[in-house]
């Protein structure tokens, strides 16, 4: 009996990379050494490196049993504020530290409502996505801004150092803070234990509210982090940036393996599951598929994602 | 037409080889009430379940009505009259009075609910019980005795023949334990057979016509109520007194400090806790004994911060302390094992180690980050040192039996080096085994100086680690017993009933 349930949990911890593998050998299978080429592998990690960095906060929100839907909205206006910045006084530090402030101030409120005022994370965030995006289309009446800053799209877009491309660098740096954080600070066996068990947490002297609102800090901090490779990348902010990622996102974080009921939790899993979707959209674009077909088949593995999810909650 | 309205005979029942009911027999005359008590882990609640089709017996008979049946799940059960008044409570808070009174047997009007038709019954039936309530008023806004009313009202609802009442009056105030008291009366006269189960002896002796004692998971006595006296229904719930070598009290090996490690000065909680004074001793076992609502977990978790005082003062050696949550408490080397292991104890889909450090991170940090290494030290230290019986530090709580998880919890807690460490039941729902376990940590840890504050519903084993006893009765202290004053469980039997 014991045996077998664990097998279990273990197969699906690995159920992430087995599918990542299958997909990666269907892709070779149908497209070839075209989608195997060096570069278009780089060009993966680069489309999903703000998915990827988002995905690392999501987890602990998550698996602190949260949930966060402001985050595109925070990519939108992150982009926006470090372009604004840079067009009227081309201050790159400042532009950085406008853009990080106000999303980490979003995620703190977004804490603040939901540990203080006990409003569920789902509703409050769903209230301050709508905030942000709306302040993001008031900010520039809905104006793209462009980008003429070299060193800000340079170390946040398409640089290179070694041939390596900056932005997987950052992704990598997320992943390896998150995945510490997570596995070997006191802070992520806090989270995972709120997640877990709230009352079993508090009457454990972990102080409930505040982790929280500091997962919501941090959350929106790596949002406008996302933003800001938005707008290297594109070396342009516009509002619609971020739409429908916080989507992608939890995609990533619970094909992962991270379930959606909180306690649980795997960085690296998000990382690989956000690689996976953007080899999928990647994939299905080589292909030949257009935009309606590549939504459907995307649907699809999200709710394969949410199948699998369900699937180990029951089995508890 | 039969005598009984129920009858089982030779009822067994084990779970994973432990026997827990041992050829049991329960009989409930006609219209009448019969009182069913015993201690805990007498298997009151399995033979209740077992009735209600919750479980399934592993042999005996079941008559209803004279009638042999088998009852498979509550809905069979219900087919046959008998209805639970669930402890915790079986209504939902958000719907009507109406609603949960009519649930899953509402009225239509051809496909359409007929609500005004389901209003107008739902207020004749509570008012043939003397209740008045708005039926359209949510559930959540009523007190838990009225909530407690209204599901004797559902379950009449249901053309109820046998119904089965789990510890009815524990959260009822006196005027609602009065009208519940007036409504079973009346349903008597009616010819409803009630079983009342109760721990409260006084009520027990008014209201029952039959009283029938579970000891061990056997039956010891069943006959009508004249022929008990108080002190014999205690005397049978002790199983004759035959329990006694199991728990007995060992002299101390350190004598009781001299120095206060706790005082509590008036504590008042809300209208939980009222006027509350005690003190306990660096070294000493302090017990609080009362009935479930007496105030225990209260006084504690106010002592802990996790709830706030309303007036009082607490004092630790010496100093007054006033903790506003669990962590000012933990940093004081105070801890608390709490009532409920599952809910407030542990995070059981997490394993042993992850469990272990969250109370003490400071103990496996190395440079900053936890140490695996040291984390699993601390943990095969707590497997080595309270026996858990578990395969490693790797293993999931949901793995580990009752006993185990509970040392787990306690293992938790002594990681902060506790001054004081605060016990809530740390016995309920634990194998004899373990229990004795259990005792015999508490009795080291206070042999080095420290201090414990013991609650537990078994006064066997209050009586064999406490060196005083505080009795509470309604959130009030009514007594204190020194050991020695305390030379049989009936003496505490009989404090805690008054």
């Amino acid at each position: 009996m014991r045996s077998k349930y664990k097998q279990r949990v273990d197969l699906y911890q690995y159920m992430v990379y087995i599918i990542f593998a299958l997909v990666l050998i269907f892709f070779a299978l149908w497209l070839g050494p075209s989608f195997f080429s060096g570069s278009n592998l780089l060009n993966i990690t680069r489309q999903t490196a703000m998915v990827s960095v988002m995905a690392v906060a999501m987890t602990f929100v998550i698996a602190c049993g949260q949930i966060d839907l402001s985050i595109g909205a925070v990519v939108a206006l992150s982009a926006l504020l470090s372009a604004w910045v840079l067009e009227k006084s081309d201050n790159l530090f400042l532009a950085l530290l406008l853009a990080l402030l106000v999303g980490t101030a979003v995620g703190t409120i977004n804490g603040l409502l939901i540990t203080f005022l006990k409003i569920p994370a789902f509703l409050a965030t769903l209230g301050m996505m709508s905030i942000i995006r709306g302040s993001a289309m008031w900010l520039t009446a809905t104006k793209a801004i462009a980008i003429r800053n070299d060193t800000f799209n340079y170390i946040f877009g398409m640089g290179t150092v070694a041939g390596i491309p900056i932005v997987l660098i950052w992704t990598l740096i997320a992943l390896a803070l998150g995945h510490v954080a997570l596995k070997h600070l006191a802070y992520g066996k806090k989270v995972l234990a709120i997640g877990g068990n709230q009352s079993s947490a508090l009457y454990s002297g972990i102080r409930v509210k505040q982790i929280k609102v500091i997962v919501f800090a941090v959350m929106g901090f790596a949002s406008a982090f996302a933003g800001i490779i938005y707008a290297a990348r594109m070396k342009t902010a516009r509002y619609t940036y971020g739409d429908g990622d916080e989507m992608n996102v939890i995609a990533a974080v619970v094909l992962g393996g991270t379930s959606m009921a909180g306690g649980s939790g795997n960085i690296i899993g998000s990382v690989v599951g956000s690689l996976l979707l953007g080899v999928i959209n990647n994939g299905l674009i080589i292909g030949g598929l257009d935009t309606s077909q590549q939504q459907v088949v995307r649907g699809a593995i999200i709710i394969l994602a949410v199948a699998l999810s369900t699937f180990r909650t029951k089995e508890r | 037409m039969a005598e009984y309205a129920l009858e089982l005979s030779g009822v067994c029942k084990s779970f994973g080889g432990v026997p827990v009911l041992k050829n049991v027999d329960f009989r409930l005359r006609k219209g009448s009430i019969c009182a069913l008590v015993g201690g805990n882990g007498a298997g009151k609640s399995t033979l209740m379940k077992i009735l209600t089709g919750i479980y399934t017996k592993d042999s005996g008979r079941l008559r209803v009505n004279g009638e042999e049946v088998i009852i498979r799940n509550y809905n069979e059960a219900k087919k046959y009259g008998i209805s639970l008044i669930f402890q915790e409570l079986s209504l939902i808070p958000t719907l009507t009075v109406a609603e949960n009174i009519f649930l899953n047997k509402e009225l239509r009007r051809g496909k359409f609910l007929d609500d005004k038709r389901m209003e107008e019954k739902a207020e004749k039936l509570l008012e043939s019980l003397g209740l008045e309530v708005n039926v359209r008023e949510k559930v959540e806004n009523l007190s838990v005795g009225t909530c407690q009313l209204i599901e004797i009202a559902k379950a009449l609802s249901d053309n109820t023949s046998i119904l089965v009442m789990d510890e009815p009056t524990a959260s009822l105030s006196d005027k609602e334990t009065e009208i519940l008291f007036r409504i079973v009366e009346d349903l008597k006269q009616r010819g409803i057979s009630i079983v009342y189960i109760s721990h409260r002896m006084k009520e027990i002796f008014r209201i029952a016509d039959d009283i029938t004692v579970l000891y061990g998971g056997e039956t010891v006595a069943a006959k009508p109520v004249e022929e008990y006296t108080l002190e014999s229904v205690i005397d049978y719930m002790l199983g004759g007194k035959q329990n006694e070598q199991l728990m007995t009290w060992k002299d101390r090996t350190a004598p009781i400090g001299k120095e206060l490690a706790l005082k509590v000065e008036n504590l008042c909680v809300e209208n939980l806790v009222k006027d509350v004074s005690f003190e306990v001793h660096q070294g000493e076992v302090v017990g609080l004994a009362g009935l479930m609502g007496s105030g225990r977990t209260e006084i504690l978790e106010c002592i802990f911060g996790l709830r706030r005082k309303t007036g009082g003062r607490i004092f630790l050696e010496g100093k007054e302390v006033n903790f506003r949550n669990v962590r000012e408490a933990v940093r004081a080397r105070v801890a608390l094992v709490p009532e409920d292991r599952r809910r407030e104890g542990l995070v059981l889909s997490h394993t042993l180690r992850d469990n272990m450090v969250v109370t003490n991170f400071e103990q496996v940090r190395a440079a900053g980050v936890l140490s695996a290494k040291k984390s699993n030290a601390v943990s095969e230290k707590a497997i080595r040192d309270l026996k858990i019986r578990a395969e490693s530090a790797n293993t999931r709580m949901v793995n580990l039996s009752g006993g185990n998880q509970q040392k787990v919890v306690i293992a938790k807690w002594m990681n902060i080096n506790p001054k004081l460490i605060m016990m809530d039941e740390p016995t309920a729902g634990v194998d004899i085994h373990a229990k004795s376990e259990i005792i015999e940590l508490i009795r080291g840890f206070v042999s080095q100086g420290h201090s414990v504050i013991f609650v537990s519903s078994e006064l066997s084993e209050m009586m064999a680690v406490c060196d005083r006893i505080i009795i509470l009765h309604d959130g009030r202290k009514t007594g204190e017993l020194t050991h020695k004053e305390i030379n049989s469980e009936e003496v505490l039997q009989r404090a805690i009933q008054i």
